[in-house]
């Protein structure tokens, strides 16, 4: 069963600050010389990940197996791995040298070796001539090839890279993904990797794994990851994209915008709700209308060096954004063509909100933490029972007073014609809302459910 | 004539503030027993001071010995014991934090007499004979948190990092203390030496009540009771001078010291900004 190729193997893995939890159920492989890159927005729990797999986080539950022995209790010092940090962590006490050299000083390695396997290293990313250099008196740039240069010295079995990037300016950056590549298929070792930049990750990973609030969300090769993203958030972090309701009608053939598109997936079964996602480069554009699938109208139209960006109203009043080498004149109606394979279809997470409540009297329901007026039951009060409410039923108020419940707008999807909100309340609740109203993330709201809305069962278990 | 009188008003302060050590060292040129009596330039009483020709010489001479002793050994210990407990402090959280920061203070506002005499009792009721041990254990006690206070600014602004640097590398904990951490906290454990010191150096309340009454002497129960007998020897006038010009120039050399290190960083952030290569710096944008 245990792969040979596997170096770590991280299982069930949580972690948990008081109430918090960060990291909820991680588990993925590592294999041998694998560049593994751990891709999330900030706070998803990648860079905690990093830190239990070095040794300097404890978890709370479940293993870290490197080659099959659990290491959860050795000391990160006893840990054949190296970590090139954030803002590089070089000692400003000691010149580029003894920087590099601090590993193999402790153990106490004979002069003559420390001193070739330092030249050595610091040849690797191209230093040799700043050894005897102040570390303060370097760009971001070369400190970081330092504290490369620091951890590959001991000839760790993984490297771990905490977005040793993320400092550096744009052009700098592209360089230094390029040397990481060259650097990593040089010496052959495992590259774990974090970062929230999704071309980075793109860039530079045989494997990606997506996270978001604690959760892997999916795990692929780069070219997966992009083609065929799992869930709305993969979808929506990764490149740009259009991403739209839609129904299943039946296999090879899917209905979103109000037009009916062929497609290759299958098994979805009859009228089923999706969610379709289409890259904007997979829409093609052009200006004669017989044999498009669609019409729509140009609504902005901006130059981004390789390609145009374009936003169209599409004829059933759907907005969708399209990229192409040709500009189109704004205000010119355009046809649209969409090919089979290009249609990404998932299925849908949920159809409407559904929350654990409890009834308290006949007219009033308690879920989300507080009491809210429904519709005349005949369920005994304390009965258990499951609300579901529409999408498009849940009120937003500007003024968190003027809501039964209060949360923060916590994660905007536009839809084509409209907006999937995700509000998280200050119960922990997960509640999804479909607006047209524009919202920002981190805004704060008062939630109101009309009783009508609230469409009540009872529990039967 | 309003820049006239801000400048008159710095000199006037200066004046009040230097007049009585400018007034002292003045006085020590001269061989009057009497503080104000000018009766002509004479260097007798320096030769007095270090050839011993003087009543009291070696009392004077043990209670300068007895002063510096006791500031270096309290500065020493106070620097170890400080460093530890503000490293201690600083990975506190919270109100925890809060509380030891506050505990730390609160020994400083105190009054030195209150510390001396509470000292006092305490060394009483717990049966120690008073003396040198006593007078540097209290020392320690009000110095402690002067090195504290100048080792948290330190641990604040070292990258959090490089401690984890030293243990990703191999480093125990305590080697990654001595090696990585200690090295980085010096500038602030040399201040908090020398604030240190020259607390222990001139104090005068605590001394006096845990110094027991076997006859320790530093300078300044020296002084108390030589003022107290009828007059202050002349001797401690060319004293006092020459402590104040070895204070002076241990201030300057470290004032210097510092403004250098300033310097060389200013120079040092200079270089990486200009080496740091292209200045462009571009977004990516996305759509939300």
């Amino acid at each position: 069963m245990a792969n040979q190729d596997v170096i770590i193997d991280i299982r069930h893995l949580s972690k948990s600050y008081g109430d918090k939890k960060v990291l909820d159920d991680i588990n993925f492989q590592i294999r041998k010389g694998e560049f593994i890159t751990l891709l999330g927005p900030s706070g998803c729990g990648k860079t905690t990940t990093l830190r239990i797999i070095a040794g300097f986080v404890e978890a709370s539950d479940g293993e870290v197996l490197l080659e099959g022995s659990d290491i959860s209790g050795i000391p990160p010092y006893k840990r054949p791995f190296n970590t090139v940090f954030q803002r590089y962590a070089l000692f400003p006490h000691l010149d580029v040298y003894d920087n590099v050299a601090f590993g193999l000083k402790l153990r106490n390695l004979p002069e003559e070796r420390i001193d070739q396997l330092v030249r050595r290293a610091l040849k690797l990313v191209s230093m040799s001539d700043y050894e005897s250099r102040d570390v303060d008196s370097l760009s971001g740039g070369q400190q970081q090839r330092v504290a490369i240069a620091r951890a590959l010295v001991n000839k760790p079995q993984v490297l771990l890279l905490d977005e040793p990037l993320a400092a550096l300016d744009l052009k700098m950056r592209k360089d230094m993904q390029m040397e990481l590549k060259e650097m990593h298929e040089k010496i052959g070792i495992t590259f774990i990797y974090v970062t929230h930049d999704q071309e980075e990750a793109l860039t530079l990973s045989d494997t990606i794994v997506v996270m978001n609030e604690g959760r892997i969300q999916q795990i692929g090769t780069p070219t997966e990851i992009y083609n065929e993203p799992q869930n709305e958030f993969v979808a929506d972090f990764i490149g740009e994209s259009n991403i739209l309701n839609g129904t299943m009608v039946c296999d090879r053939k899917v209905n979103f915008i109000e037009h009916e598109f062929e497609c290759v997936d299958e098994g979805f079964g009859e009228n089923t709700p999706v969610d379709v996602v289409i890259r904007p480069e997979d829409i093609y554009i052009m200006s004669k209308l017989e044999g498009a699938q669609f019409t729509a109208t140009v609504k902005s139209c901006t130059f981004k060096g390789v390609h145009y960006q374009m936003f169209v109203d599409t004829d059933k009043g759907y907005e969708l954004m399209v990229q192409d080498y040709n500009a189109f004149e704004v205000g010119s109606t355009v046809g649209l063509f969409i090919k089979p394979f290009d249609i990404q279809v998932m299925r849908k997470p949920r159809t409407c909100n559904s929350f654990e409540g409890e009834i308290i009297d006949s007219t009033h329901v308690w879920i989300l933490g507080e009491s809210f007026e429904c519709r005349e039951t005949s369920l005994e009060p304390g009965t258990k029972v499951k609300v579901d409410v529409e999408f498009d039923k849940i009120d937003l108020q500007d003024h968190q007073e003027e809501g039964t419940v209060d949360g923060e707008v916590h994660f905007i999807l536009y839809k084509g014609n409209h907006y999937h909100l995700t509000i998280l309340t200050a119960h922990g609740d997960h509640i999804y809302v479909d607006t047209q109203d524009i919202w920002d993330k981190g805004d704060l709201v008062g939630i109101n459910i009309a009783p009508e809305d609230l469409i009540i069962t009872e529990c039967n278990d | 004539m309003k820049k006239f009188l801000a400048q008159s008003y710095i000199w006037i302060v200066l004046i009040l503030l230097y007049s009585p050590l400018i007034f002292i060292a003045v006085f020590s040129f001269t061989e009057s027993r009497v503080l104000g009596n000018w009766t002509g330039f004479s260097l007798k009483l320096y030769e007095n001071l270090f050839s011993g020709g003087m009543n009291g010489s070696s009392s004077l001479m043990s209670a300068v010995k007895n002063t510096f002793i006791i500031a270096v050994i309290a500065a020493s210990l106070s620097t170890i014991l400080g460093t530890i407990a503000a490293i201690g402090i600083f990975n506190l959280r919270g109100r925890r934090k809060q509380t030891m920061q506050f505990l730390n203070n609160i020994p400083m506002l105190n009054p030195d007499v209150i510390t001396g005499v509470s000292l006092f009792l305490l060394f009483v009721f717990l049966g120690f004979s008073q003396g040198y041990v006593t007078v540097i254990l209290a020392h320690i006690s009000f110095c402690t948190p002067y090195v504290v206070l100048s080792v948290l600014p330190r641990l604040t602004q070292l990258n959090p990092n490089t401690y984890e640097a030293a243990l990703d590398l191999g480093a125990t904990p305590s080697q990654a203390l001595f090696k990585v951490l200690i090295p980085q906290l010096r500038p602030g454990m040399i201040s908090g030496f020398f604030l240190a010191f020259t607390m222990s150096l001139d104090d005068f309340a605590v001394t006096f009540f845990t110094r027991g009454t076997i006859g320790l002497d530093t300078l300044s129960t020296y002084i108390y009771t030589d003022a107290r007998k009828g007059g202050l020897t002349p001797e401690l006038r060319p004293l006092m001078t020459l402590i104040f010009l070895i204070i002076l120039v241990l201030l300057i050399i470290l004032n210097v010291h510092q403004a250098r290190q300033i310097k060389k960083q200013k120079k040092n952030e200079k270089i990486s900004k200009y080496s740091a290569g292209s200045g462009f710096s571009h977004r990516l944008s996305r759509r939300s």
